[in-house]
């Protein structure tokens, strides 16, 4: 299961991963402090994901982030988050809910331009989408040199053979090219 | 005869010789031919017969407009019926077939329809078998079905071999067409800056300019290699445009190994473009004109025996007459001329010709006879022989000549293929001087900010001279600075024929076709609008005039042109019937995408769905979950595997993957106030710490969803629903929270898969959690039925739930979904002293069935309000509101009549099939028989060794004891005692313990 494929490009089905949720006022200062104090990073913008040395926070809607941290982090990250003084926040550890893929190479972009509607060329390093993968709701991240990609856990089987699927190495498609 | 050239073919590589069978003979083409190319140089013209006569047809064109060559191509998991021969790209061992023919394309006994034509007019289906009703289902439509038709469906059990894919793009400028106003635009576009994609439905750059374009290759090398070292523009060859949509979004259909079965890579790709700007540059379409005869294999568009000629090296025949109503046409006797094939006349309906074409012609020693019309082409199955001219201005009773030939070179002046223009509302304009509908600039498809969509370009913007296209398209496209424009050359103009000759007689007229494929001719046209089928889109639908695959290509205009003199009226008033796509067909694999086997439909596992799978369980769909049913031993049957698990867990232990379960952290200041709202019940007044059932109604009072609520704390509570409604619930709660209640303080959480949840159920459940060691005392008096508490089981970190869905002392486990597994493996071996024992969702079934536990989806169809199960008790009065409250006090809902819930035990102890109706004697206002009740659960109860089951029963629960009767398969009825839904352990004492 967790082999790594290669295709038009690299797939790998990564280790568990931290995960926490957190619901709130994203313009809220108290927040600002605390993830900045947990994580390092500053609040995401519209779509777009920041980085610590403690982990990532990822902007999920309006009033929602994805903080990425290290798995053993998260149960203790989520109950000091939820507990935060200042301000109405909820936050719940959602490690095992999810699954991540890795996705590296020159076609990245375009095998996931086959199962998200979603505009790669406006996709820089630090862009975090919310979208779907063909037929499942998925997330989509850009770091450097890889894109990230992540589905709930009980289709991460369906996950991972869509995506090994769509980088079959004759499906090139060359729309993305640098 | 057709026949291949000695030189030319421009396409083809005549180094690489391919070889293919048609009707299984073999034939021989070239690297680079079409089928139809192929056949026509190999001397065969004959490729199809018509639908509705079986009449013999020869390709018409050379394109995507081709009505009559329509193929079978490839064998059992590659094959395909309704392919067209003028696009169907050849290829070492292509396999193409005939179809509509028996028993063989050259002799087909359906030709005896052609006889039989004066009984078979206009609308004769709808006249002839709309009465008896009921025989048109089951005599005559499958017996004309079989008659008249095309291809052959494909087999329906066998798969296709081939995959197919899908991919979202994106751009400024979406060019379809690239032939010289399509690259043209999409070289402006790129120059600007702009991204664009440009789709061109053939192999092949350059559209027209291949056959039209004096050096054309001057031109087209530098306008490719500039377009393709742009970084920011893809270019699709082999890529059909088919559909435009709203906002811009276009759907395009690209043959990635149609030439090349077998290749290691997908057959054809879908492509879902959102476009900024459409392009419109499909060029445009040649008429047939309307003479006698005009139906004949050998009779063909005269663009489409130039295109033979000099891209495929292709004659149609060795003296082949040229007929118009335009200079266009004098470039085909040119093309032929110059390639040696004679051309004995030029038939000009014109009363002079004298633009520099024609000069050109007259030049080249061509004859010339202006005025002039084909009264009728002789000819039959084997080709043309010979045309009968007659004066244009005339009734076509005498004729002036006869020239022999073997072919005909027909135009009647040109279309613009404005079809992707009119996909979204583009409106046209009838254009007197050039006779055809153009896109109306002002009136273009509009996008979502009401501004244009889409350009209209060159050839499909009517606009037919290159270089005045060519202006006209950088100029559309707002391009700026040095374009070496081609050269400017127009035509002289054409005249408007839609008869040949003018005032044709009756029986000129029934030999002259509209819809070569449908069949329909001028004459049917006429007698639909004598019978009142005045509107363009009921006259198509009675004459079925552009019904044909082809949509109306080729016959669309002509069909109207006839409707409108018919009618005494001008074209434009007639107008156009709806342009819709696709503009060619495509494939369902296409459609399907890369949805077909393993990836077809994701299917959800649970954490402990491997473990399932390994240990035998046989599974069943649950939503889009898969859920084991039972886990059979070997040799041992379903029902046996099932009937042993229930009493596992009513004597011993028994383990369930509850993992599906709905789990939804509800949390804020308000969570109180919400949860109250959300179910029927009061979950205010639960204390933390404690569970309580509740029931979930939408805004009819009807029930959707039930589960156990848990409160975590004083401003949290974690909600239980239904497998198949975890995430119905959360969008339902969002959508309250979002759009009604949006100044509440409280959040919404979907735990549900960052939890695998275990039930441990049976006499035998604590002992088995206690002997993992907890950190919790599990014991009855610290730890009783409806509590919940938190702490470790076997180290891992637990919630447990003390409640149960099938009356036995029973514990719910949820443990973070990564150590589900760990946990369920600790209870299989620790619980095996203690008859530990998985079971699945059949003996789930029968525990709650036998407690007479509802389950939402079998008691319950959307129809159903609590009160009609009994459940009054969980519906609070105290509260003034929740969701449902006030749909329950409509009338009906009140009303005494309704059917409620009852527990059914039929007297000979046999169980009662799935659904059945308790049927009462008479019918009600639709014909149907009086009921009084429906079996919604039933199973064989081995606790109670009988059949159980509940169900829906007018006025039940007043009628305890009344023994009613229900109707099995085959109308047997079985008697049946009306009683308490609660079958076992009516006191509730086991889970109590």
């Amino acid at each position: 299961m967790s082999e790594v494929f290669e295709g038009l490009v690299r797939i790998e089905r990564l280790a568990p991963m931290g995960m926490v949720t957190l619901r709130g006022d994203l313009s809220d200062p108290a927040l600002a402090k605390a993830i900045s104090a947990e994580l390092g990073c500053d609040i995401p913008s519209v779509r777009r994901f920041t980085t610590g040395a403690g982990g990532q926070a990822a902007w999920m809607s309006p009033d929602e982030l994805l903080l990425l941290v290290a798995s053993e982090r998260a149960p203790a990250l989520a109950a000091r988050l939820d507990g935060l003084e200042g301000g109405f926040f909820t936050a719940a550890d959602v490690s095992g809910a999810r699954v991540v893929f890795a996705l590296s190479g020159a076609g990245a972009r375009d095998v996931l331009a086959k199962a998200a509607p979603v505009d790669f060329a406006d996709f820089p390093v630090g862009s975090f989408r919310r979208t779907r993968a063909a037929q499942v709701a998925a997330a989509i991240w850009r770091e450097e040199g890889r894109f990230l990609v992540t589905t709930m856990r009980s289709v991460a089987d369906y996950t991972e053979a869509l995506l090994k699927t769509l980088a079959h190495p004759g499906a090139g498609v060359g729309l993305y090219r640098d | 005869m057709s026949h291949r050239l000695s030189t030319g073919g421009r396409l083809i590589d005549r180094a690489k010789p391919l070889s293919f069978t048609f009707d299984g003979r073999t034939y021989r083409g070239y690297q680079g031919d079409t089928l139809a190319s192929a056949l026509l140089g190999a001397g065969q013209v004959l490729m199809g017969r018509s639908f509705k006569y079986h009449r013999p047809r020869g390709p018409l064109s050379a394109g995507p407009e081709e009505p009559n060559a329509l193929v079978e191509l490839g064998t059992s998991a590659r094959f395909e019926p309704n392919q067209r021969a003028t696009q169907a790209e050849l290829f070492a061992g292509l396999t193409a077939r005939s179809q509509n023919r028996w028993p063989s394309l050259s002799f087909d006994l359906g030709a005896v329809n052609a006889l039989f034509a004066p009984f078979f007019p206009a609308g004769f289906y709808y006249k002839t078998f709309i009465h008896p009703r009921p025989l048109w289902k089951h005599l005559f439509e499958p017996v004309i079905r079989r008659a008249a038709g095309l291809g052959r469906a494909p087999d329906a059990e066998t798969l296709d071999a081939d995959s197919y894919e899908q991919v979202y793009a994106f751009c400024d400028v979406l060019v379809v067409g690239g032939g010289m106003a399509g690259l043209r635009a999409a070289q402006v576009a790129a120059r600007a800056g702009k991204r664009v994609i440009v789709m061109e439905q053939t192999a092949h750059w350059g559209g027209r300019a291949l056959v039209d374009l004096e050096g054309v290759d001057d031109w087209l090398t530098p306008i490719l290699s500039e377009l393709k070292a742009a970084p920011h523009v893809t270019l699709l060859p082999r890529t059909s445009g088919v559909g435009v949509h709203d906002h811009g979004m276009v759907i395009g259909t690209q043959r990635l190994s149609d030439h090349a079965p077998g290749a290691d890579m997908p057959r054809q790709r879908l492509w879902r473009v959102r476009a900024g700007q459409v392009v419109v540059a499909g060029g445009a379409t040649e008429r047939p004109l309307s003479f006698a005869g005009n139906d004949l294999p050998g009779v063909m568009l005269a663009s489409a025996v130039r295109d033979y000629a000099v891209l495929w090296g292709v004659a149609l025949g060795k003296r082949v007459v040229v007929v118009t109503n335009n200079d266009d046409a004098y470039r085909t006797a040119l093309a032929l001329h110059a390639q040696g094939i004679e051309v004995p006349a030029i038939i000009d309906a014109r009363p002079e010709a004298a633009g520099p074409l024609p000069e050109q012609a007259r030049a080249a020693g061509l004859r010339i006879l202006t005025g002039r019309a084909i009264r009728m082409v002789k000819g039959g199955t084997g080709g043309v022989s010979a045309v009968d001219i007659c004066p244009q201005d005339s009734d076509g009773t005498t004729t002036s000549e006869t020239i022999a030939c073997d072919g005909v070179a027909m135009s009647g002046g040109w279309s613009p293929n404005v079809h992707l223009w009119s996909h979204t509302g583009g409106k046209l304009n009838w254009d007197e001087a050039t006779a055809c509908f153009r896109p109306d600039p002002a009136r273009a498809p509009l996008n979502h900010d009401g501004r244009a969509m889409a350009v209209a370009v060159g050839a499909a913007n009517g606009t037919f001279d290159a270089g005045l296209a060519d202006r006209e398209t950088v100029e559309a496209m707002g391009g700026a600075g040095d374009f070496a424009l081609l050269p400017t050359r127009p035509d002289a103009p054409l005249a408007p024929v839609w008869l040949m000759p003018a005032r044709a007689g009756y029986k000129l007229r029934a030999k002259m076709w509209l819809d070569p494929q449908n069949d329909v001719k001028v004459t049917d046209v006429e007698l639909a609008a004598r019978e009142g089928f005045q509107s363009v889109e009921h006259a198509k639908r009675y004459t079925t005039l552009g019904m044909a695959t082809d949509q109306g290509k080729i016959s669309n205009i002509n069909g109207l042109a006839i409707l409108s003199d018919a009618l005494g009226q001008p074209i434009p008033q007639t107008g156009t019937t709806t342009f819709r796509p696709p503009w060619t067909p495509l494939t369902m694999g296409a459609i399907g995408g890369e949805a077909r086997g393993e990836i077809f439909q994701p299917l959800r596992k649970t954490p402990l769905h491997g473990w399932h799978e390994a240990h035998g369980a046989d599974f069943e769909p649950v939503g889009l979950w898969r859920r084991p049913y039972a886990y059979p031993r070997k040799g041992e049957s379903r029902h046996d595997a099932v009937m042993r698990e229930v009493r596992a867990v009513r004597g011993a232990l028994g383990l369930l993957d509850a993992s599906t379960l709905g789990k939804i952290l509800i949390k804020g200041p308000d969570a109180a106030r919400l949860a109250d709202m959300l179910y029927t019940n009061l979950m205010s007044t639960l204390k933390p710490g404690k569970c309580r059932y509740g029931l979930m109604c939408n805004e009819n009072g009807f029930l959707m969803d039930d589960g156990v609520v848990a409160r975590l704390s004083e401003d949290a509570f974690l909600l239980h629903t239904t497998s198949g409604g975890a995430d119905r619930v959360h969008a339902w709660i969002e959508d309250w929270l979002q759009c009604e209640w949006w100044d509440w303080k409280v959040h919404a959480i979907n735990l549900t898969e960052h939890y695998a949840q275990i039930a441990v159920v049976g006499p035998n459940a604590r002992k088995v959690l206690e002997s993992l060691g907890s950190d919790m005392d599990l014991s009855a008096s610290a730890f009783p039925f409806m509590d919940w508490r938190e702490g470790h089981l076997a180290g891992i970190p637990a919630r447990v739930f003390r409640i149960s869905f099938s009356g036995e002392l029973s514990y719910e486990v949820a443990v973070p979904a990564g150590q589900g597994l760990a946990l369920w493996e600790k209870l299989l071996a620790a619980g095996a002293e203690f008859g530990a024992t998985p079971y699945g969702t059949e003996a789930l079934h029968i525990l709650r069935a036998e407690k007479g536990f509802i389950m939402i989806g079998d008691e319950t169809d959307g129809t159903v309000i609590p009160q009609d199960l009994g459940l009054d008790w969980a519906i609070s009065k105290k509260k003034a509101d929740f969701l449902g409250k006030r749909g329950m006090e409509r009338p009906a809902m009140q009303s005494p009549d309704r059917w409620k819930l009852v527990g059914l035990e039929t007297l000979d102890g046999s169980v009662l099939p799935h659904g059945a109706l308790a049927a009462l004697p008479g019918r009600n206002d639709n014909g149907q028989a009086e009921t009084q009740g429906r079996v919604t659960s039933t199973y064989y109860s081995p606790t109670l060794g009988k059949g159980i089951a509940m169900g829906l029963v007018h006025k039940g629960p007043e009628r305890m004891g009344e023994v009613i009767a229900f109707t099995g398969p085959g109308g047997a009825l079985t008697q049946v005692r009306i009683c308490d839904p609660v079958f076992y352990d009516k006191s509730g004492e086991r889970q109590n313990v």
